[in-house]
């Protein structure tokens, strides 16, 4: 489609304009948890700290034991992507690859959680979990993702593996191949990118999950970096330096996460948008 | 559909072919065991428990339960529980100002980014960026921006000579100031619409060009009707998450000022988890589960008369 210059123009102008009211919030983090609390009140605002406080990040980090939070979380993190990656590819082959009576029927009404609020769910979960035994402990936050990743991700996934060609497979059987040798040796390596969307997906909503930690957590030395941040608020509250500082610490992973996979986040967010 | 005879089945067919069946059909639950397993110990179990909950008095500190029928309900629309109605109020509002802003905004902002302009991965990165944010660093940042004193928002309203206002904490705009915040968050809204429209084959445009319509008639004529498909799908997902909207609440005004923010899962959390009442919670559950399905529900029956599907009905 081809545009005037006058329009174009005022596209630029305005998708500048959009673009700085979404940075600004960004600028703002940080130039706040790099200011001394008196050059941050200033009126009016000052951009550049001067000087630079990076001492306002070992302040925040080592006022709550972030330490063990980012751990915590990590080990919160790399448990569910095994869980889910593992889980859902194998649940997504046998939705999509294998062709078996009912197996659409099966599919749809999983599919329709989706659009089941988490609230319902919530409560009989909790009282399991607690039941259980696992109150306080990461499992509730866990064993789910070990029973097929979220039917999200399994979406996801199927979508992709349709549209890989049948005589892959059919290549396969003749060579005397079984289903697990088609989903290891042909489907997963041909899906690489869409596990790759799935695994950044599953990283950024365990590391910002904030409810789940919040309702089956309560001994600080189990909490996650996103409690931690809760709490340490609930402390600090007027220290705008530190929470800044804290605040840019916990956003800092999900950012290089998305810069490096960026194609592969935008790509996973068409394939589920476009079936709409 | 492909038709289901294997290539390379020799003569007798029709045994073969039950024998590949029930393969297949061993296989189809195995494979999708994790999966389904899944569905009935996290979903379906719990649902049908929370319902069985919800028609008990089922309270942690207390020792019996017993079944009460449908008193949690009653109760609940007896009004009795001002809480309730406050939240539901609160809600309703919110999903009313969020989803209309939410899916005009995207969509600007998507035709903004679907022109022929350069740096456009620049742009579209920029946008996408604060949706990746955890909810609790996105909070503390806006209420940093928020704050009445000295967040750069009201320094820019006074330094332009604008009036400023109290945001969250104040009883009037503190849902619309909440919306607000959520909007930041807006980028995966508007990739979805990228892809709606960047799906518009070429050629409508040029036919357009060729009758002499502006773009006020492409708009219109040609880029609406040709992305009600994306519309309705953004609209659903932002329905739903509108209505369970926790971390907000929670974290920026812990449902206040005056339970002004009140919104209606903060309240299940906290009737469930501060007040311990998880059959009474139980029921507020299945409120919002009935309200949700009927509001999906009711975009879904609008849909017929709004959205239009290449080639006729929907697929």
């Amino acid at each position: 489609m081809r545009e005037s210059r006058l329009k174009l123009g005022a596209g630029y102008v305005a998708l500048g304009v959009i673009s700085l009211l979404f940075i600004i919030p960004f600028i703002w983090l940080i130039r706040s948890s790099l200011m001394d609390l008196s050059q941050i009140f200033v009126m009016p605002p000052e951009w550049i700290p001067h000087p630079f406080h990076w001492d306002n990040y070992k302040r925040a980090l080592t006022s709550l034991p972030f330490g063990t939070y980012f751990v915590n979380t990590l080990v919160i993190v790399a448990s569910v992507l095994i869980g889910t990656v593992l889980t859902s590819t194998i649940s997504a082959f046998g939705f999509s690859r294998i062709r078996w009576k009912g197996r659409d029927a099966v599919f749809a009404v999983l599919l329709s959680s989706m659009m089941l609020p988490g609230a319902v769910t919530l409560i009989p979960s909790f009282l399991g979990w607690k039941e259980l035994g696992f109150y306080d402990t990461y499992y509730p936050l866990i064993v789910p993702s070990f029973f097929g990743g979220g039917i999200f991700n399994i979406f996801l996934l199927r979508q992709f593996y349709m549209g890989i060609p049948k005589d892959f497979d059919e290549a396969a059987v003749v060579d005397g191949a079984g289903y697990f040798q088609i989903y290891w040796r042909i489907i997963l390596p041909l899906s690489r990118s869409a596990v790759i969307v799935v695994a950044l997906f599953t990283f950024l909503g365990t590391w910002n999950d904030f409810m789940g930690p919040l309702i089956y957590l309560k001994s600080d030395s189990r909490f996650t970096l996103a409690l931690g941040l809760q709490m340490f608020q609930g402390s600090y509250s007027a220290q705008w330096d530190l929470l800044m500082a804290a605040s840019a610490v916990v956003i800092l992973p999900c950012v290089v996460i998305f810069l490096l996979g960026q194609r592969y986040f935008l790509e996973g967010i068409t394939l589920t948008g476009l079936k709409g | 559909m492909q038709t289901n005879i294997p290539m390379n089945a020799p003569v007798p067919v029709r045994r073969k072919a039950g024998v590949r069946e029930r393969k297949a059909l061993f296989y189809g639950l195995l494979f999708t065991a994790p999966a389904v397993l899944g569905f009935i110990l996290f979903t379906a179990g719990p649902m049908i428990a929370s319902f069985v909950l919800s028609l008990t008095d089922y309270n942690v500190f207390k020792e019996s339960v017993s079944f009460i029928g449908f008193d949690n309900y009653a109760r609940l629309f007896s009004g009795q529980d001002e809480s309730f109605y406050r939240s539901l109020g609160v809600t309703f509002y919110f999903v009313v100002l969020r989803v209309p802003a939410c899916i005009i905004i995207s969509f600007i902002i998507a035709l903004l980014l679907n022109m022929n302009i350069k740096a456009r991965a620049l742009f579209r990165t920029i946008i996408y960026l604060p949706s990746i944010v955890p909810a609790v660093a996105s909070a503390m940042i806006w209420m940093w921006l928020l704050n009445p004193d000295l967040g750069l928002i009201n320094m820019m309203l006074k330094w332009l000579h604008l009036p400023t206002s109290d945001w969250i904490f104040s009883e009037k705009s503190v849902i619309p100031s909440i919306v607000l915040t959520t909007l930041w968050g807006i980028g995966g809204t508007v990739i979805i619409f990228l892809a709606g429209l960047s799906g518009i084959p070429k050629q409508y445009y040029e036919a357009v060009d060729v009758d002499g319509g502006g773009w006020y008639h492409k708009l219109r004529h040609i880029t609406i009707p040709m992305v009600t498909p994306t519309i309705f799908f953004n609209a659903v997902m932002t329905i739903i998450s509108s209505f369970q909207v926790f971390n907000e609440a929670y974290i920026l005004t812990q449902g206040g000022p005056n339970d002004k923010s009140l919104f209606f899962v903060f309240y299940l959390w906290r009737t469930a988890f501060r007040d311990t009442e998880m059959g009474y919670a139980s029921a507020l559950a299945w409120v919002l589960f009935v309200i949700i399905l009927a509001f999906t529900f009711l975009v879904f029956r609008s849909s017929k008369s709004w959205v239009h599907y290449e080639g006729g009905g929907p697929s």
